[in-house]
C-alpha cells in the first residue's frame, strides 16, 4: 500500500541479529498512526529465513530481492535492488538503521530515486498524516525536525537503540513477496577481498554498556583498568578524543562529534571533562555516570550519577563491589 | 591521475550558531568558519595520493561567497586548481540537491579518477553526501575508508580498507570512485607562510548554476524535498545526583543503583 512503512532488514552474508529487526517496533507505531502496515524488505542471497524472523518481530509482509550477486554486502548491488523495490512499490516511509550498511544503502537508493533523506534520526512521529523526523545537529546542541514534502517515500536512517526493540512472537507469519531483479557482475563496481576482524571488536554503537576513559586516565596503562570494568559489565570501551590523540587507544573507540554517536543504557565516563564535542556523542545515553576529580567538570551537568574522585581509587572499588554482587 | 577533493566550510564548533528560523537554514555569514574537520583528512589523502602516484588535484567547494577561504587554504597546501560552486539559488540545498550539484561540477571538471571527501560535516552531520554523489555519478561508492592501499589509475582500480562495525573490510573497486575518509587515515599537514601568501593573491574561479547547466528544479531549497519544520534546543539533562561520602559507601550505592537498572547481566 502506498502508505506502508518499510523497514530495511540488515544482515551480514545472511547472518542476522535481533538488532536487524529493531526498527520494526517504531515502524509498527508509525504504521498505526498512518493507518497502514509495517513491512520488511531484504536484499540477499536467500531471504526466507530472514523473512521468517521479520514476521516474528511484527512485519506483516516482506519484500525480497534474491540472487547470488547479493551474497555479501556491496553498496551498488544492494542499493540498486533497494531502489528497484522502493521505486516499484513506493511505500510512504522507508527506514534504515544508521549503521555503515544501512546508511550506504539508504543514501544511494534515495539518490537513485532523486530524493533527500533524514539521517541518524532520533525522533519519529506522525503529524498530520506525514512523518516528522527529528535529528540532532551541531553536535547535539540543536535538534532539527524535518518533513519530506515532495518525495513519494520519506526515507530516514535511524540511530541504533533510539527506539525500543519490538516484542518477538514466533507464532506470527506473513507473506514473502519475491521480486525478480538482478545485476550483472560486470556492472558492479566493488568486490570485497577480505574482512579483518578487529582484535578488540568494538561495536560501540550496539553496546548496552560503555566505560569510557578520557585524558584523566593518564596513560595507556590506565585503560587496563577501564577495560577491566567494561569486561566485568559485559560492556565496550570508549574514549575521548584527547585519549585517542594521545595514542593510548585506537580511534575506533572515540565517542563524540568526530567519533561515534552512542546511546547505551549505561555510560560510565572516567577522567572525561565533558566538552560539548564529547557530549554530542553520548548525551542521549539512558544513564550517565561521571567519575572525575574536578567537582566543577562540565560532565557532572550531564551525569545521572556523579562521583568526585580519582578514578584510580573509584574504579577498582566499583570492580570489587560488582564482583561480589554479580557473583563473578 | 586526476584527483578531486570536496571541501565544505562549516561554522567553527566553538562559534555561536545563528539560524534563519523561518527557512530553517543557517545564517552562515556572521559566523567564524573553518574547513570541515573531516575534509582536512580528505585533502591530506589527496595530497598523499599525488605524492605516491603523480597527478593533479582540483579542490571543489560548494557554498556561499565566503567559502572561498576554504579553497584558499587548499591552495596554500599546494592543490593544483580550485573551483568554487556558488549561486544564491543553491541556498537551502538538502543532501540530494548538494550531491546533484557536486556531481554536475565533477562532470564539468572532467576525467576525474578519484574524488575524496570527508565522512561527514560537523554542521549538518548527515554523512551521506559522498554516497549520494557516487550513486548519482554511477561511480564506486567507498565510505568509512580508513586506508587507501593502492590506486592503479591505468588499470582503473583502487583497493581500500573500510572501518565498519567489528573490523576492517578490504574492498577492491573500479575507478572512478568516490572515497569518503574517516579521522585517523592520515595526519593533515599545515600550510606554510609562503603558501598562504601565494594563495591570498589567487582569484578563486566560480561556477554558478548557469555555468553548470543544472536543472533549476533540482537545486537549492526548490529542489530539496526535505524541509526543516522545527529547530529546538534539546531539554537539558536533569542535573544528576552527586554521590557523597566514603568511597566504600559511594561504590556500594552506585553499584546497587546500576544493578537495579537490570542492564548488567
Ligand atoms: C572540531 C572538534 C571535534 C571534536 N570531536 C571530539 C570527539 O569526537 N570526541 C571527544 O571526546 N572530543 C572531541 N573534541 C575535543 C573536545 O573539545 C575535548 O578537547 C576533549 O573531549 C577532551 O577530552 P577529555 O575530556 O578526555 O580531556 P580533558 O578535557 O583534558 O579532561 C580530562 C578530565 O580528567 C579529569 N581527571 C584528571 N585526572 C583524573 C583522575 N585521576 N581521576 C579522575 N578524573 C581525572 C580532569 O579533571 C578533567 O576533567 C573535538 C574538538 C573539536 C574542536
Amino acid at each position: 500500500m502506498a502508505n506502508d512503512v518499510w523497514v530495511y532488514i540488515e544482515h551480514k552474508d545472511g547472518a542476522i541479529t535481533p538488532m536487524s529487526f529493531e526498527l520494526l517496533g517504531i515502524g509498527k507505531t508509525l504504521a498505526d498512526g498512518l493507518g497502514s502496515s509495517v513491512c520488511g524488505f531484504v536484499v540477499g542471497e536467500k531471504a526466507d529465513d530472514i523473512a521468517k524472523e521479520a514476521f516474528a518481530y511484527g512485519a506483516s509482509k516482506v519484500y525480497a530481492v534474491e540472487g547470488a550477486e547479493f551474497k555479501g554486502f556491496r553498496p551498488d548491488a544492494y542499493s540498486k535492488a533497494a531502489h528497484f523495490l522502493l521505486d516499484k512499490y513506493k511505500p510512504g516511509v522507508a527506514l534504515f538503521r544508521a549503521t555503515s550498511q544501512g546508511t550506504d544503502v539508504a543514501a544511494a537508493s534515495a539518490a537513485l530515486l532523486g530524493f533527500g533523506l533524514c539521517t541518524d534520526t532520533i525522533g519519529l512521529v506522525v503529524d498530520g498524516g506525514k512523518m516528522k523526523m527529528t535529528r540532532a545537529a551541531f553536535g547535539g546542541n540543536y535538534t532539527v525536525s524535518v518533513v519530506n514534502e515532495k518525495a513519494a517515500t520519506q526515507i530516514a536512517t535511524v540511530r541504533p537503540k533510539a527506539f525500543a526493540m519490538p516484542e518477538k512472537d514466533a507464532s506470527k507469519s506473513g507473506e514473502v513477496v519475491k521480486e525478480a531483479f538482478s545485476v550483472a557482475e560486470a556492472d558492479l563496481n566493488t568486490k570485497v577481498l577480505e574482512f579483518i576482524q578487529s582484535a578488540t571488536a568494538v561495536n560501540l554503537v550496539e553496546a548496552d554498556i560503555i566505560v569510557t576513559g578520557g585524558r584523566g586516565v593518564g596513560n595507556e596503562e590506565g585503560f587496563t583498568l577501564i577495560k577491566e570494568l567494561a569486561d566485568m559489565l559485559g560492556g565496550a570501551v570508549g574514549a575521548s578524543r584527547a585519549a585517542v590523540d594521545s595514542g593510548w587507544i585506537p580511534y575506533e573507540h572515540q565517542v563524540g562529534q568526530t567519533g561515534k554517536t552512542v546511546k547505551p543504557k549505561i555510560y560510565i565516563a572516567c577522567g572525561v571533562s565533558g566538552a560539548i564535542q564529547h557530549l554530542a556523542g553520548m548525551r542521549t545515553s539512558d544513564c550517565i555516570v561521571a567519575i572525575n576529580k574536578d567537582p566543577d567538570a562540565p560532565i557532572f551537568k550531564a551525569a545521572t550519577f556523579g562521583i568526585v574522585g580519582d578514578y584510580k581509587q573509584v574504579v577498582p572499588k566499583l570492580i570489587e563491589k560488582f564482583k561480589g554482587k554479580l557473583g563473578k | 591521475m586526476k584527483i578531486a577533493v570536496c571541501l565544505k566550510q562549516v561554522p567553527d564548533t566553538e562559534a555561536e550558531i545563528k539560524w534563519d528560523i523561518p527557512s530553517g537554514t543557517l545564517k552562515r555569514d556572521g559566523m567564524d568558519s573553518i574547513t570541515n574537520p573531516f575534509d582536512e583528512f580528505a585533502l591530506e589523502e589527496a595530497l598523499l595520493t599525488r605524492e605516491n602516484y603523480d597527478g593533479e588535484i582540483v579542490a571543489i567547494s560548494m557554498g556561499p561567497e565566503k567559502a572561498a577561504d576554504v579553497l584558499r587554504n587548499a591552495l596554500a597546501l599546494t592543490v593544483n586548481a580550485v573551483q568554487q560552486v556558488s549561486d544564491p539559488v543553491f541556498a537551502g540545498s538538502d543532501t540530494y540537491a548538494t550531491a546533484y550539484t557536486l556531481a554536475e561540477a565533477i562532470k564539468k571538471i572532467g576525467d576525474v579518477d578519484v574524488v575524496f571527501a570527508g565522512k561527514q560535516s560537523t554542521d549538518g552531520n548527515t554523512g551521506v553526501v559522498s554516497a549520494e554523489l557516487a550513486a548519482i555519478l554511477g561511480w564506486s561508492q567507498l565510505t568509512y575508508v580508513s586506508k587507501v592501499r593502492q590506486i592503479d589509475a591505468a588499470g582503473k582500480k583502487i583497493v581500500v580498507e573500510r572501518a565498519i562495525e567489528g573490523g576492517n573490510e578490504v574492498v577492491e573497486a573500479k575507478l572512478p570512485a568516490v572515497v569518503s575518509v574517516i579521522k585517523g587515515i592520515n595526519e593533515p599537514r599545515l600550510p606554510n607562510l609562503m603558501g598562504i601568501r601565494k594563495a591570498a593573491k589567487v582569484e578563486i574561479p566560480k561556477w554558478s548554476a548557469g555555468d553548470l547547466g543544472v536543472d533549476a528544479g533540482k537545486v537549492g531549497a526548490a529542489g530539496s524535498c526535505t524541509k526543516v519544520v522545527e529547530i529546538a534546543v534539546p531539554p537539558p539533562r536533569g542535573a544528576g545526583e552527586i554521590l557523597k561520602g566514603e568511597i566504600e559507601d559511594i561504590a556500594n550505592t552506585l553499584t546497587d543503583k546500576l544493578i537495579d537498572l537490570k542492564v548488567i547481566k
